[in-house]
């Protein structure tokens, strides 16, 4: 069923290169785990063998975020912490995605007060949010796997070096 | 040393200065008048028999609509007798400056950067008397009845959103 098939008839496929491209980048989206609070908790039992994050390639989960592509923000950000998280999200090489991780990151959830940013969105482009307080792994896998189908969509030219292009077009 | 023992010691020591001293299930409050609490922390702490060597908390009450708006609540123990005591001096609004306790329990000094940054009541020759939570520069004090829960829009920076 899986490319072996293909082998043992013509031994070749036609794809494009947009395609296999976004095939290639969403079987291994590589997440930085920015586990500020108890979410962080539930983000780890995602990656250990019970529910095994590694089944859709994301096992590896990086610490620093020059390695990343998916940054997966668990847990309240004050305000102060948000300077932060944006300083992490810059060093990130494009392309790449965000999941607001619980109640906390999608809308301050239950501390609505005056030191929590009431949602990331503020100032992060957040692709996928979870419910939850905390959200179960299987919710968390979930939101990757609605990570790996936004990627799937997409077209390789679209992420392309901005600096890049602009010499390309010089 | 009993309880009876001990705050009857105090009031000897400091007669008018100890305004009150009120029990509830257990716990002994001591009202002061705030000129004198260097003193009275010093007596205290250096005291053979009381021995209150251990600061464990500062904080503040805002009363908001009261002549003398803030009270400065301090908790300390006593290794030597295993008592808690509480002393508490009254200050108004204007302006909020009591003497800090720092030169006597060392500890006190992040106690009472809290209670600046919270409250915004200066503790007069502290070392170091920035903020504890709120970042520098910010012009508010979060504790203040005042201050809304939400906070006040645009007073806490927050990074651009990208594209």
């Amino acid at each position: 069923m899986g490319l072996e098939a293909k082998l043992t008839q013509d031994g070749f496929i036609t794809t494009t290169i947009d395609a296999i491209i976004a095939w290639a980048r969403k079987s291994s989206v590589w997440p930085m785990p920015m586990g500020i609070s108890c979410c962080a908790i539930e983000m780890i039992a995602s990656a250990d063998p019970k529910y095994d994050l590694a089944r859709f390639g994301s096992e590896v989960m990086r610490f620093t975020p020059r390695q990343c592509d998916l940054m997966i923000v668990a847990g309240t950000v004050t305000y102060k912490m948000a300077q932060v998280v944006r300083r992490i999200y810059d060093q990130m090489p494009e392309p790449k995605w965000v999941i607001a991780m619980g109640a906390c990151t999608s809308s301050g959830g239950m501390y609505r007060s005056y030191n929590v940013v009431q949602g990331i969105d503020q100032f992060l482009p957040v692709d996928v949010y979870t419910a939850g307080c905390p959200p179960r792994p299987e919710n968390l896998i979930n939101a990757v796997m609605t990570i790996q189908q936004k990627i799937a969509k997409t077209r390789a030219r679209d992420f392309q070096d901005k600096p890049l292009l602009e010499l390309q077009n010089r | 040393m009993e309880q009876k023992n001990i705050t009857s010691k105090i009031k000897e020591k400091f007669g008018e200065s100890v305004l009150e001293i009120t029990e509830f299930r257990g716990d002994v409050s001591l009202s002061v008048t705030p000129n004198k609490i260097v003193e009275i922390a010093e007596f205290l702490k250096n005291d053979e028999d009381l021995q209150f060597v251990m600061c464990k908390d500062v904080t503040a009450i805002d009363w908001a609509t009261r002549k003398n708006r803030f009270t400065i609540v301090y908790h300390v123990y006593s290794f030597k007798n295993n008592f808690n005591l509480r002393i508490k001096a009254t200050i108004s609004e204007d302006p909020p400056v009591i003497d800090s306790v720092t030169s006597v329990w060392r500890s006190a000094n992040w106690y009472e950067r809290e209670t600046y940054d919270m409250y915004g009541i200066n503790f007069r020759n502290h070392p170091d008397l920035r903020r504890m939570y709120m970042p520098e520069g910010f012009e508010y004090h979060p504790l203040r009845k005042e201050f809304p829960v939400l906070g006040i829009p645009g007073s806490l920076p927050l990074p651009e959103k990208p594209e």
